[in-house]
């Protein structure tokens, strides 16, 4: 409740110092504006900042640290002999405090020591919410009076704003990035944790996946194996039969429209052909399961060969559809983007239309090319869905595409779907396989942005 | 079709021209529409052989319209619709008997930016040879290259890194490949769009030699907006204007004693 209270007052503030700005900015000068270093709403906006900036920093401060200050406060209060238990029974306190106090039973007698601890939480809660309004809102209040006495023709209001605003694009872009530092840490203390458990040549070079742990040391098959190798060649041979069918496809039709069909085709053949991006995969999935497996294997059996219900061959087929729009799409650009004075050379060279794309167009755009390819790959390898559904969890080592085969992607699903115990290796070894293919995808969006940079340079 | 022997009649400064020198290509009221716009009103014009003809005008004339209409490049263009007759040797291009492709290996075209391909000085050179089939074997090929830069005055300045990319040259010397690419399939004529446009005066000045000295072997059309240039290098001169051929007749002539006004007005400097 405060704390839509507070909201709202630094909403309504914000609006006050805006208006409050410009008035003042212009009536500074008499109303020749003219004479002001900058525009009025300039100043507007720096009173609003002023007004908004500091409260709204104090209000994220107070949120993050309130619970925890709170907690150590109640904690301090309570007899010792509640406190002085080991780091588990100590956070199980903690849960049970906070439990009891927004009013969830814990479905056992609690101790009125901790009850009252709960009730202790609650009033300094709300103590803590109301002092939030109330120095936030005379923050705000500072700030704006703050800003307001500045107003004046020489104040360079633009540029205090402007520098304002170049932050915050600073720190949009740091969200950005910082998140992807905090995916790979977690990936990668995981990870560590899993090796300690498992070699990681065992892990790397080993050649049978057979990814369990036992709870008890009599347990049949009480041993597990995680050589990952089975995954990694049924993901080659997935994303290599996935590219097979989406890179010709991909690139004919990038250099059809391009190249050969009119304005009026090309604008209505590459939204059309860019709605297969748009499919999201588990409907490919089915499409897989239900309807490219059986053919594949009914096709097989007509042939005398010996299909599996879950091949490697229907996944890849339909994965490579999937892939065909990115690399048709991004093709396009990179062939639209060869200079017309290269095709205009070429022909006024007596060159015939397939003689111009084959020997100049494609050459001038392969780099761009390949960067496209590159990144269909690393979307090939990333692919789950797809695999899970119509290629099975069987780990074969295998290179016939016509048995069951599983990836890298799929058996993370599986390890980590459900109720999953995190300290056995059994589940670890799903950060294992993340952070292998964490690896690999990095390594070839870098050298495809790598390829496309050099590709820049060329035309620019 | 004997076009060869039909007389400009709207001309009477043909007639003073040397009458010896046949006539390469000739252009009879052509017509050039981009979509419902019309960019030439009916141009009439002769090209004679081992001259180089000079187009001259203010933008937007239609200078470079005509010339690409001479190898058909306007092909390329949607909506480009060309009426009347160009003839190459009496023959109509844009007749069925002739394919727009092996027209262009006859009338070969140097653009206004060097557009070397992004491959190797000497696979720039080979392209047109390799595509036409016109070397058998490396040592063929090797000789049309040789030949073919040697004639552009770019030999002695590339022999030694003929793999290294044709990009990588100096803007002066990436039009010298162009011309030597375009001279490479042994064109009948060239043409020249604004090709110093681009350069610095001393590569310009290389051009303009090499212009003067291709001459002889081929028949050359040049687009320029440099009225110094069209007077040093070309032996016939047209200016166009609006769309429409004004006069065409010997440089000399049209430099000196120009019959329309609106020619003397352009060489003179008071518009364009």
């Amino acid at each position: 409740m405060q704390i839509t209270v507070l909201v709202l007052i630094l909403a309504l503030l914000t609006v006050i110092g805006f208006q409050m700005g410009r008035t003042r900015a212009a009536a500074s000068v008499g109303g020749r504006v003219v004479e002001l270093h900058s525009v009025p709403s300039y100043h507007g906006f720096y009173v609003a900042l002023w007004a908004g900036l500091p409260a709204l920093f104090l209000f994220v401060l107070w949120t993050a640290s309130e619970g925890w200050l709170v907690m150590q406060m109640v904690l301090a209060s309570l007899p010792s002999r509640l406190t002085t238990g080991d780091t588990q029974s100590l956070s199980l306190l903690k849960a049970d405090i906070l439990n009891i106090a927004h009013g969830i039973s814990t479905g056992r007698e609690s101790d009125p020591d901790v009850a009252a601890a709960a009730k202790h939480y609650n009033a300094l809660h709300a103590i803590s919410g109301w002092s939030l309004l109330v120095i936030g809102s005379s923050l705000a209040a500072l700030g704006l009076a703050y800003g307001r006495q500045h107003i004046g023709p020489d104040l360079r209001a633009r540029n205090r704003v402007e520098r304002v605003v170049s932050i915050a694009l600073i720190v949009c872009s740091m969200v950005a990035i910082l998140t992807t530092v905090g995916i790979v840490l977690s990936l990668l203390f995981e990870a560590l944790r899993f090796f300690s458990a498992v070699s990681p040549l065992e892990f790397l070079f080993g050649t049978h996946w057979s990814p369990q742990m036992a709870m008890r040391a009599d347990q049949v098959g009480s041993s597990g194996s995680f050589g990952a190798i089975p995954l990694f060649a049924g993901t080659l041979l997935i994303t290599v039969i996935a590219m097979v069918v989406a890179v010709p496809i991909g690139l004919m039709s990038a250099i059809y429209m391009s190249e050969y069909a009119n304005p009026t085709v090309r604008t209505w053949l590459k939204p059309i052909l860019e709605i297969l991006a748009g499919i999201p995969t588990v409907v490919y999935g089915f499409f897989a399961a239900l309807t490219m497996a059986p053919f594949v294997r009914t096709m097989g059996q007509n042939l005398g060969l010996d299909v599996s219900s879950e091949s490697a061959l229907s996944a890849g087929i339909v994965m490579g559809v999937m892939i065909i729009p990115f690399v048709s799409s991004l093709s396009d650009d990179v062939i639209n983007a060869v200079p017309q004075s290269l095709r205009d050379g070429s022909y006024g060279l007596g060159a015939t239309k397939s003689e111009t794309i084959r020997q100049v167009v494609l050459p001038a755009a392969l780099p761009g090319i390949v960067a496209a390819v590159m990144l269909a790959v690393s979307r090939a390898i990333g692919e789950t869905m797809i695999v899970t559904m119509a290629a099975g969890l069987t780990a074969n080592l295998t290179a016939n595409p016509l048995e069951a085969v599983t990836t890298v992607t799929t058996q993370i699903a599986t390890l980590l779907v459900g109720d999953q115990e995190f300290d056995s290796p059994k589940t670890l070894s799903a950060f294992g396989l993340g952070l292998v293919l964490f690896l690999v995808t990095l390594s070839l969006n870098m050298v495809a942005l790598r390829v496309v940079q050099k590709y820049r340079e060329k035309y620019d | 079709m004997s076009v060869h022997t039909q007389t400009h009649t709207g001309a009477p400064a043909a007639a003073r021209s040397a009458p010896a020198v046949p006539n390469k290509m000739i252009a009879r009221d052509v017509k050039v529409f981009y979509g419902a716009k019309q960019a030439l009103k009916g141009i009439n014009v002769e090209i004679q052989e081992n001259k180089v003809l000079a187009l001259i005008g203010p933008s937007g004339c239609g200078k470079s319209t005509f010339l690409r209409c001479l190898n058909r490049m306007n092909d390329t263009i949607e909506n480009c619709r060309v009426e009347g007759l160009i003839a190459l040797d009496g023959e109509d291009i844009y007749g069925r008997s002739i394919d727009a492709v092996q027209l262009r290996a006859r009338v070969g075209m140097v653009f206004q930016k060097p557009n070397p391909f992004p491959k190797s000085i000497y696979d720039n050179i080979a392209y047109g040879p390799r595509i036409h089939g016109m070397a058998s074997g490396r040592d063929e090929l090797d000789e049309v290259v040789e030949k073919s830069l040697q004639r552009a005055g770019l030999w002695n300045e590339v022999k030694d890194r003929l793999r290294e990319p044709g990009t990588g040259l100096s803007g002066g010397q990436q039009q010298r490949l162009c011309i030597a690419r375009a001279i490479a399939v042994s064109p009948e004529v060239i043409l020249m769009d604004e090709p110093c446009s681009a350069l610095d005066p001393i590569a310009t000045a290389h051009i303009e030699e090499l212009i003067d000295e291709l001459r002889e072997n081929f028949t050359i059309v040049i687009v320029t907006h440099n009225m110094q240039q069209a007077a040093r290098v070309s032996q016939k001169t047209a200016f166009f204007h609006l769309g429409d051929m004004v006069e065409c007749d010997d440089t000399e002539e049209i430099f000196t004693n120009p019959r329309d006004e609106r020619t003397q007005g352009y060489i003179t400097g008071r518009y364009g």
